[in-house]
């Protein structure tokens, strides 16, 4: 017999990156507000504390804060004829687990979108015609517009203290930004964070073709900082152990550095850790949810939390396991192409070149998670996409961000991994390569979806989800395009060798490297219930006191990382709740 | 199996807990390097049994081979392997290990291997060492080193039959060499930090706000380890 504990106004399932956000946002509102977790406890001390924290072993190699596969994981299959197979070791994607989630071990490589990538489908049949899209391509519009949201990004940007360099301030273009970017509203927090050799070098080359090269933006402080919950960062050292690690110096934006002493502060929040949340319970008709079912993994029970409003912020991934366990929305059908939960799972389009410089020394262990400068000439909203016969685009980029040895030791292609050769050519080429690397969309398609799996099971009993994902033809047309603009900038460096990687044709998805911790779509937004999962404020359209945050909301993926947006609509939402659905609980479209 | 002394001291030393690192690493640690452990040969393994242990000194030997620069050995890599094999990787603690398993599935669908990597080291040994006993009439450790290197060469390039739960071997051989090489000391491999002062890596300095912006200056400052060591 599950317990069941006291009601709340408000439960959050998952304490991250969103989780944070709406439980200081619905605080702040006097509610009666509990995070539930199902990960530890973590504090900057003492669990990212120096010199423990900088042990590549235990954190970039063992994955020691990430979701354990054995308590939480999914099965891959690349078609629907596949059978999946458990995603049993982490590899291409790498889920947070614990207080900060995802939010204390990422980059902070941290960007708005295009305004064209929100009216993505409207913007192809307007300016290159619906018949450019591909039969099995089943790409949206967001419902929600840049212009909406720029507010949002502006607050969540303050809120990390974000460094970088304006190119478009209100529709003037600025010298040294991004002229490329959708107008924002003005500066950054912060200034650029100082740039390492191979960021230069690159930026040199590339404005030397005539490209418009700028600081990648930075959620890594470049000084001192403080937001609006009075949180306090200070500036990044460098350290060169930032992605994969809670940062030791109070400078990476985190939940921990940004909002989470704060909120702990609040005496009308709480939270709960080891609580894995295993399904939203619903009311009898199905139009409202009661509350949560939780798993104490202290008292080894099921544990009952009612609650006016759920808000799902466990990850993209996890929010729609638990709306395909829980019966929200109808499941997506891949054969008819109805349903919708589950419906556009997408991911992440990148390749790269690594330049060989026997002459120049890069000192690769000297680098912050986001320094680094970028280019957005070929962005998805410079390309003709039906002259050059793809939809999509990306940022081209290159700054390095560590040179840990375990994660590997670039070296020209040919050489031996092994043996005297190896040994011999990683001191030769240690902290002499460098890499240009393109960050792309990746469209949705009718055939690339969430599901429960049919065999597998957790630890709970209950049925792992299934992702089928492979890559497609536009995609892969997308990053050969980059390659062929990327390859001449490399060429004009004059390095002493370099190589290309890049999808080609018949490529297929990879689970074991590491990619990108950038999974999209499957419970997306948009303004039809009959194509998409929650409205335009988040808000489930079955069921509106649920709201479904993160990057799950995604219809297709954007040409960059996630978390900008995540953060923007975030606060999009919060601000529609706050102002319109509080007063009158409703569906708000 | 009792434990010989310098573990003990070793462990102690290590285990010290995390304020005595802390301290260490920032005041000047009265010692720059820990106490010299007892040499290789006396190491008596927590996880592999004898046989075991010859191969995994003789394949590390050839994977980062020793020369002007200290390689697997020196650097103490089978100490580390055992040591990981004994402890949560070796037994898979934190991978998803319920079946049905298809080990034979496409390598790109990731780890479909019903055996843990303890498991795929006991029984994977075994399978080389019987091949070896086949085709050249003696375990692997016993081999000349043309052929020892004849037969790393065909187990890296899949031409060692083994069964498709165990095909793992060699990847998982080479990744473990290669993380005791430069994972930090206190693992029990990257000994007096060998690995990461063979290539130039720092450790555990992790603070370069005066370094970043000297572009193509040599760092001047050799590895410190997590414990406070420096190289
Ligand atoms: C290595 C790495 C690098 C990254 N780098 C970047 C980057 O540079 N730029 C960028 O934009 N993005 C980056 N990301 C992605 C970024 O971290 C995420 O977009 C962001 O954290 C998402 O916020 P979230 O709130 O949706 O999820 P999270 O921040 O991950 O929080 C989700 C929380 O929910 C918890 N949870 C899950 N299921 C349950 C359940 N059933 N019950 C209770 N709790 C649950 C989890 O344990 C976790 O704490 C990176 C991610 C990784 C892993
Ligand atoms: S690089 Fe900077 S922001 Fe990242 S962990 Fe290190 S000090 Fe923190």
């Amino acid at each position: 017999m599950a317990r069941t504990e006291p009601k709340k106004d408000v439960v959050i399932v998952g304490l991250g990156w969103t989780g944070s956000i709406m439980g200081i946002e619905m605080a702040k509102q006097g509610l009666e507000v509990l995070a539930l977790e199902r990960g530890a406890d973590r504090y900057t001390v003492p669990d990212f504390r120096y010199p423990d924290v900088i042990d590549e072993l235990k954190y970039g190699v063992r994955f020691g804060f990430m979701q354990k596969p054995r308590n939480s994981t999914v099965t891959i299959r690349r078609t629907l004829q596949e059978t999946a197979l458990p995603y049993r070791q982490l590899g291409s994607f790498l889920p947070g687990d614990g207080v900060g989630g995802a939010g204390i071990h990422w980059n902070g490589h941290n960007w708005r979108a295009m305004e064209n990538e929100f009216i993505l489908r409207s913007y192809v049949e307007d300016n290159f015609g619906a018949d450019i899209i591909p039969e099995d391509m089943t790409i949206q519009d967001w419902g929600v517009t840049y212009a909406e949201l720029e507010p949002h990004f502006d607050r969540f940007e303050y809120m990390l203290g974000l460094s970088g360099q304006a190119g478009n301030v209100n529709g003037q273009i600025i010298e040294g930004g991004n002229p490329f970017e959708a107008p924002r509203s003005r500066d950054f927090p912060l200034p650029p964070l100082k740039q390492t050799y191979d960021a230069t070098l690159f930026a040199d080359a590339a404005r030397a073709m005539g490209y418009h090269p700028f600081p990648r933006p930075a959620a890594n402080a470049s000084g001192v900082w403080t937001n609006e919950y009075g949180m306090q960062l200070g500036p990044c050292n460098y350290c060169g152990f930032c992605e994969r690690y809670g940062c030791l110096n109070y400078s990476k934006a985190s939940p921990q550095t940004c909002i989470l002493d704060a909120l702990r502060r609040m005496p009308n929040f709480s939270y709960r850790t080891n609580s894995e949340v295993l399904r939203v319970d619903l009311a009898e008709d199905r139009q409202t949810a009661t509350g949560v079912t939780y798993w104490d993994e202290e008292a080894q029970e099921e544990v009952f939390q009612p609650a006016d409003i759920v808000m799902l912020c466990a990850y993209s991934l996890h929010n729609v396991h638990l709306m395909l366990l829980s019966g929200i929305g109808e499941p997506y059908n891949p054969a008819t192409g109805e349903g919708v939960t589950g419906k556009n799972y997408a991911y992440q389009m990148n390749g790269g070149t690594t330049l060989f410089f026997k002459d120049k020394l890069f000192n690769p262990f000297i680098g912050a998670g986001a320094n680094g400068m970028s280019m957005d000439d070929f962005a998805i909203n410079q390309i003709d996409f039906a002259a050059e016969g793809f939809i999509g685009g990306s940022y081209i980029t290159a700054g390095v961000t560590n040179g840990q040895p375990i994660r590997g030791i670039g070296l020209p292609s040919g050489t031996a991994s092994w043996g005297e050769e190896w040994k011999t050519a990683i001191t030769e080429w240690y902290g002499h390569s460098m890499s240009i690397g393109s960050h792309g969309s990746n469209m949705a398609y009718r055939d690339c979806y969430l599901d429960l799996d049919p065999t597998y099971t957790d630890r709970h009993g209950r049925p792992l989800m299934r992702m089928t994902f492979n890559w497609k033809p536009n995609d892969i047309r997308m990053t050969q395009f980059m390659r062929s603009k990327i390859e001449p900038i490399a060429e004009s460096m004059n390095p002493d060798t370099w190589q290309s990687s890049y999808k080609g044709e018949g490529a297929q998805y990879d689970v074991r490297p590491y990619q990108t911790t950038h999974n999209v779509g499957g419970a997306i937004m948009g303004d039809d219930p009959n194509t998409s999962v929650v409205n335009r404020y988040l808000q489930a359209w079955g069921q509106h006191n649920l709201f479904s945050l993160g990057a799950a909301a995604f219809p297709q993926n954007i040409q960059y990382n996630p978390t900008g947006v995540v953060g923007a609509l975030a606060y999009w939402a919060a601000d529609a709740i706050t102002r319109d659905y509080l007063p009158n609980p409703r569906p708000l479209v | 199996m009792p434990l010989p002394d310098w573990k003990t001291t070793r462990r102690g030393f290590l285990g010290g807990g995390a304020g005595a690192a802390a301290l260490t690493a920032m005041a000047v640690p009265l010692h720059a390097q820990s106490p010299e452990p007892e040499p290789l040969e006396n190491y008596a393994p927590e996880y592999f049994t004898a046989e075991e242990w010859q191969f995994v000194m003789s394949a590390t030997a050839l994977l980062i081979p020793s020369g002007p620069t200290p390689g697997a050995i020196e650097a103490r890599v089978p100490v580390f392997i055992d040591l990981q094999l004994a402890s949560g990787f070796g037994s898979a603690d934190d991978w998803y290990m319920a079946g049905p398993h298809i080990a034979d599935a496409d390598p790109l669908l990731g780890w479909q291997s019903p055996l843990t990597p303890a498991e795929i080291y006991r029984e994977g040994i075994a399978a080389v060492n019987a091949w070896c006993e086949q085709t050249h009439e003696a375990p692997f450790a016993d081999l000349l080193p043309q052929t020892q290197q004849e037969v790393m060469t065909a187990l890296s390039e899949d031409e060692v039959p083994l069964p498709p739960e165990l095909r793992g071997l060699f990847d998982l051989l080479l990744q473990n060499t290669k993380e005791g090489f430069f994972a930090d000391p206190k693992y029990g491999g990257n000994h007096r930090m060998a690995g990461w002062t063979h290539i130039g890596f720092p450790g555990a300095r992790a603070s370069f706000l005066e370094w970043v912006d000297k572009h193509n200056v040599p760092y001047p400052l050799g590895p410190v380890a997590i414990s406070g060591e420096r190289g």
